[in-house]
């Protein structure tokens, strides 16, 4: 109940706000929307903290059935689904509040438009999606949230529909999107070809016997898991912005600044993480797969990183950031310990929305300016602001204790886990490298973003300097609220997401027994199953270490995630060398010392090292030309070919040849016609088909009496 | 009511004979008066028709209602519904009062007009429901006439060429099928559609002139019987008739075309060409795969490039027809479910879209995309409305455009996956076209000198939408009733068409062996 009641009214509020304010009011239409998100964030709260890792599923209404297939909307709940349902409404309804301060005024608009039911009506019908697709309990309502907030962000995007900048770039983010949903959509046909079904509690059942199937698919022969489960990949990275069809996320930035919190940076850009996690069991027998989704994430991380490092927009700066970012939940859901990429999900959304957030404070304080070029010498101005950013990039950074493990700000704890977990994968392997470097490189703009922004001296219009000024408190709570866990989020729920392996099992749900007796467990398989007897023994001595290994020992589809027997990462994640663990906070210190000589220190330095590296400069401003490429190697090609079938295919081919013979009659009857301009032709026609309308008529009443 | 199924038929054109009879003078009292007889025929016939809906049992897979009568010159006359046909039946009669009033502003000839399109209901309606060939086939090409007088009389500026190109194309094709009917009839010795489903058409292999003919006199049928049907979808590379019908025809003659008279081809293949010859469906079964799977590319790219509305809506109809065909030849429960959902769906959608030119084509008496832009800013209930059909026409899940897409893709993966992945590229290349068209039109700044005093829609045309759009979410979200109606028919289909393919199968293989 509780659950359909969180899912429903974000789509009750965007109704009552869209279409009810001019009954209503605009402010009050405002604030119903807020109020349900509000009292959906809150109800989340307690299914989250009650939640005791046991899978429900509640049946709502039927959906498509035929033949054998058969789909309901349906809410699936078990860990994943209440940690990504706190994010969705958390950081939501905090989005709605602050939209009341920064939608304010909004200078895109003449006097006396009403915009705002509009935009609070399109955030909240975006977090309904969203909500369905986190709690869906079959591929294809994903399906339906998937794209549902595909179109949200369309609509958002190209929220300044005069701006057609803004335009292009929803359009740009729905039709790359299609593409990774074209292999999505693949994914899933793939899977009932061969599971009969698109429900997971059925895909997760099979997917051991997946693993044994070969599947022909286009030119070869594949196995059947590690095909389906790059199918979805594909999915997951145009949602996920991730190398390839990452180019609509920077673009997406057109989008009023709330928006790009909420959606471009801590909800929607995760649904492929999620998809990917949710998908554990599968993704546990494709090997391949995994490999592959490992190898992009590690090099999202640092692509993004590297052009991150030159952007000058500050929204563009934080949304190369969040790519890379995504490339490490990536890494970590790559490697099989989805946990960690959960963990690092889950404490992301609330410091990347806090730094958009903020970013949009600077904005709204700046008269919407966006050049951190024309930044500097904000802190005195708008000191909250300035704070809530700095908190925002201590956690981005990882600052903490080393070697404490969890004793930081939120990203300290998680991205650290990331980074062991990829080394405990592969030491010395491509993807500890490359989230290393991104690291460092993580590390220099985020504190470029904050020198350039707030330290220094003024620059560019001195009237908007002059007249900048500190955000109302509708932007500073939620400001305020996010900090709260960009500080403690990773220090509280460090044991919940990388502790040891029966604190991480409990918390998900997963049955697991002691490391060795795993095989011995056969008298008592109804007990290990239900996870909480075995831990009582354990329970005291277990936060240290002890005596006590445990290894997950569920079956696919127990509890929320699955991790396979040969899968002991999360072990070893803890026991990697001390040196591994402090690299990313020693990374860290060097961004920011690099940064701070750069742009504190000696701030004509930057200038003169683009200029002498020119070249590297462009490539990274430019985006390594990646939308160029596409461009030239898509977009126009297509649009060349449209016009080639349609003028010679359709015109000339098809029009001429195949039909040359009507084309010799059409003008001949058309000349025939225009004779006849007085139209006998057609009421000679009309009357004919009169005529035989009437025949029929006659015969059939006649014929119907006999 | 025994002859049920009749008077929905005929309740049009008895009205039409009424305004053809007692209709006098062309002022515009008489206007008016033919307008609202229309309506209310067109109306009441939907009313009507919904009691076919109550009296159909989804459970019986047979046809219903069945009526049967002697004919003239020994001709019989049959009609009936089962779950393929009825709601192509549903689809025509809820749809024609939305064209009807669709056309509340036409002010030359109405009364011609008015009756144009009733007769033109009746002639659908019997498509439909006709259970005799030669019944059948007076029907589906009597359909031509009306639809050609709509384009050549109340067309645009190169409506003569438009209707003259329309009715050759679809012409010709049926006399093809007129010669097949004939040899049918000399193969079964009967028209009656019910008995030609269970007979057994010949599917040996012979030679004519040389030439092998696998699936025999099937196979021979069946391509007559496609020329007609694929002309009628149309299916690539048949369709070029179709964008310029389009561009000619008045609104209300586009929606028909769009919404009704394009599933006779769809329901053409399932009445006749899956059931009665499945050998010779199923020896060309690649070849209308991979047509369909480069319809649904090419008309894509193709409706990327257009300047007119119009026309790329025709084109994208041809490619969402692709789907259709696509999925009735994958042959199993998925693929046809699908492809009867999306002739359904297309139906509102298209209609809809259709309507959306003809609301703004009313106002500015341009189709060119370019006289066009930002158009939210005057007129907001518009923009919503048209974006909605936008989505619907790319096959947003929760619209009625996702279900059929989905599930005819569904079906053909488990046939072919080379043109599941074609079709399925498919999806990328709606969005880009629909969404750069609803880009060009709608948003942006108002700067167009013209379209400075454009307003809104009025209540009367928002009226005609608020069906389509229930109609559209309402069966993407709970598609139950169109599914469960279709299902067991559609499932007594798959599984004869498969028994038909086994039969023959191992009848070849005795053949071998002995």
């Amino acid at each position: 109940m509780m659950e359909t009641l969180i899912l429903f009214s974000p789509l009750v509020g965007a109704i009552l706000c869209g279409f009810g304010w001019k009954f209503i009011g605009e402010t009050a239409a405002q604030w119903v929307a807020t109020g349900l998100l509000f009292f959906a964030c809150v109800l989340s709260w307690i299914v989250f903290l009650t939640h005791d890792g046991v899978t429900e599923t509640i049946n709502i209404l039927r959906w498509i059935e035929s033949g054998t297939l058969s789909t309901e909307w349906a809410i699936r709940l078990d860990r994943l689904t209440a940690t990504m349902l706190i994010v969705v409404t958390t950081v939501s309804a905090l989005v709605h509040l602050y939209s009341f301060g920064y939608m304010d005024h909004d200078p895109q608009w003449k006097e006396g438009e009403s915009y705002k039911p509009r935009f609070f009506a399109y955030l909240s019908f975006f977090t309904f999606a969203m909500l369905m697709l986190v709690t869906s309990d079959n591929l294809v309502q994903m399906f339906f949230g998937w794209e549902g907030v595909g179109v949200a962000s369309y609509l958002l995007i190209g929220f300044y529909y005069r701006k057609p900048s803004a335009n292009a770039a929803a359009i740009k983010a729905f039709v790359v999107n299609r593409v990774g949903d074209f292999g999505f959509a693949l994914g899933i046909f793939a899977l009932f070809f061969l599971v009969d079904s698109i429900r997971f509690d059925d895909i997760f059942a099979a997917a051991p016997t997946l693993a044994e199937t070969q599947l022909t698919f286009l030119w070869t022969e594949w196995n059947a898991a590690n095909l389906i489960a790059f199918l979805l990949f594909i999915g997951a990275m145009g949602k996920s912005a991730q190398l390839l069809l990452h180019t609509w996320l920077p673009d997406a930035m057109e989008g009023p600044t709330p928006v790009s919190a909420l959606i471009h940076a801590a909800t929607m850009v995760t649904a492929g993480v999620y998809l990917v996690c949710r998908m554990s069991p599968l993704m546990e027998f494709a090997p391949e797969a995994m490999a592959f989704v490992t190898f992009l994430g590690a090099t999202t991380a640092f692509f993004a990183a590297t052009v991150g490092l030159v952007q000058n927009d500050i929204k563009r700066v934080i949304a190369y950031s969040t790519c890379s970012q995504l490339g490490y939940m990536f890494v970590a859901a790559g490697v099989g310990v989805y946990s960690v990429a959960m963990f690092h999900l889950f404490t992301h959304a609330f410091f990347k929305a806090m730094l958009f957030l903020g970013a949009g404070s600077v904005i709204h304080a700046m008269h919407h300016e966006q050049d951190m070029r024309n930044y500097g010498g904000l802190r005195k101005k708008i000191p909250y602001t300035f704070a809530a950013m700095m908190i925002g990039t201590l956690a981005i950074t990882g600052v903490g204790i080393p070697l404490s493990g969890w004793i930081g700000f939120a990203g300290f704890a998680s991205k650290d886990a990331v980074i062991e977990s990829a080394y405990a994968a592969g030491p010395m392997g491509y993807a500890f490298w490359m989230l290393v470097i991104a690291a460092l490189f993580t590390s220099f703009y985020s504190w470029r973003l904050m020198f350039l922004t707030f330290y220094g001296k003024p620059r560019g219009d001195k009237h908007t300097h002059e007249h900048a000024h500190e955000s109302p408190m509708v932007m500073l709570i939620p400001l305020g609220v996010l900090s709260l866990g960009a500080v403690f989020a990773g220090a509280i729920w460090y044991n919940s997401f990388f502790g040891h392996t029966d604190s991480v099992a409990k918390f998900f749900g997963v049955p697991y027994a002691e490391a060795g007796e795993h095989s011995a467990e056969g008298d008592g398989h109804g007990e290990t199953a239900s996870h909480g007897e075995t831990a009582d023994a354990g329970h005291g001595e277990d936060a240290k270490g002890g005596e006590h290994h445990y290894v997950f020992a569920g079956q696919p589809g127990q509890g929320a995630i699955y991790v396979g027997p040969d899968n002991n990462i999360l072990n070893e994640a803890h026991e990697v060398p001390k040196w591994v663990k402090v690299s990313p906070f020693i990374a860290m210190l060097l961004g920011l010392g690099t940064a701070y000589w750069f742009y504190i220190v000696n701030p004509k330095l930057p200038k003169r090292l683009a200029e002498s590296q020119r070249p590297l400069y462009l490539f990274l401003l430019n985006k390594w030309y990646f939308d160029e490429i596409y461009d030239f190697l898509f977009v126009q090609p297509a649009k060349g070919l449209g016009r080639l079938l349609w003028k010679r295919g359709d015109g000339n081919v098809i029009d001429g040849s195949i039909n040359g013979v009507a084309m010799g009659f059409i003008p001949m009857l058309t000349r025939l016609a225009g004779k006849a301009q007085s139209g006998y032709i057609f009421t000679y026609a009309f009357f004919m088909v009169i005529g035989i309308a009437a025949l029929v008529t006659w015969m059939t009443l006649s014929g119907g009496a006999h | 009511m025994d002859n049920l199924l009749s008077i929905v038929t005929f309740l049009p054109a008895l009205a039409a004979l009424i305004l053809l009879v007692f209709l006098r003078g062309d002022d515009d009292a008489a206007n008016r008066n033919a307008k609202w007889l229309a309506l209310i025929a067109t109306s009441a016939t939907f009313l009507i028709s919904l009691f076919i809906l109550a009296q159909f049992d989804a459970q019986n897979t047979g046809f219903q209602m069945v009526e049967q009568g002697e004919w003239l010159l020994g001709l019989q006359y049959k009609m009936g519904v089962d779950g393929i046909s009825v709601l192509f039946v549903m689809l025509t009669t809820f749809m024609m009062p939305l064209v009807i009033a669709a056309s509340w502003d036409v002010s030359h000839r109405v009364k011609e007009y008015m009756i144009a399109f009733l007769l033109l209901e009746t002639l659908m309606l019997g498509v439909f429901m006709a259970l005799d060939l030669v019944l059948f086939y007076l029907f589906f090409e009597a359909g031509l006439i009306p639809m050609f007088l709509i384009i050549g009389i109340w067309g645009g500026k190169n409506r003569i060429y438009a209707s003259f190109k329309f009715f050759l194309y679809t012409f010709l094709g049926s006399v093809l099928m007129l010669v097949a009917m004939v040899g049918m009839f000399a193969d079964a010795g009967t028209t009656d559609i019910e008995q030609l489903l269970v007979h057994q058409f010949g599917s040996e292999t012979f030679s004519v002139l040389g030439v092998q003919i696998v699936g025999g006199l099937q196979t021979l049928l069946f391509l007559a019987f496609f020329a007609s049907f694929a002309v009628k979808m149309p299916m690539w590379p048949v369709h070029t008739w179709l964008p310029d019908a389009h561009v000619q025809a008045p609104t209300a003659g586009s929606v028909v075309l769009a919404a009704i008279l394009l599933k006779m081809g769809g329901y053409g293949f399932l009445r006749f060409s899956l059931p009665m010859f499945p050998v010779g469906a199923d020896v060309l079964t690649p070849l209308v795969l991979w047509m369909s799977a480069i319809a649904i590319v090419y008309t894509s790219l193709v409706a990327l490039v257009q300047e007119d509305m119009k026309k790329l809506i025709a084109y994208s109809s041809v490619a969402h027809m692709g789907y259709v065909t696509m999925g009735i030849f994958a042959g199993n429960q998925q693929g046809i479910d699908g492809a009867i959902f999306q002739m359904i769906s297309h139906g509102f959608i298209s209609g809809a879209l259709f309507l959306c030119v003809g609301v703004i084509y009313d106002r500015m008496h341009t189709r060119d995309i370019d006289a066009y832009g930002g158009l939210v800013n005057r007129m907001p209930a518009y923009a919503l409305i048209f974006m909605l059909f936008t989505m619907a026409n790319v096959g947003l899940p929760g619209t009625s455009g996702f279900i059929g897409e989905f599930l005819t893709l569904m079906g053909i993966f488990q046939v072919n996956t080379w043109i599941a992945a074609v079709a399925t590229s498919g999806v990328i290349l709606s969005a880009a076209y629909a969404l750069w068209l609803y880009r060009r039109v709608v948003m942006g700044d108002l700067i167009k000198e013209s379209l400075k005093t454009i307003t809104d829609m009025t209540r009367r045309e928002r009226a005609i939408f608020a069906p389509l759009v229930i109609a559209t979410i309402l069966f993407g979200v709970y598609p139950a009733p169109i599914l469960d109606t279709i299902g067991p028919s559609v499932e007594a289909l798959v599984s004869n068409y498969q028994t038909a393919l086994a039969a023959a199968e191992s009848a070849t293989q005795v053949a071998v062996n002995h």
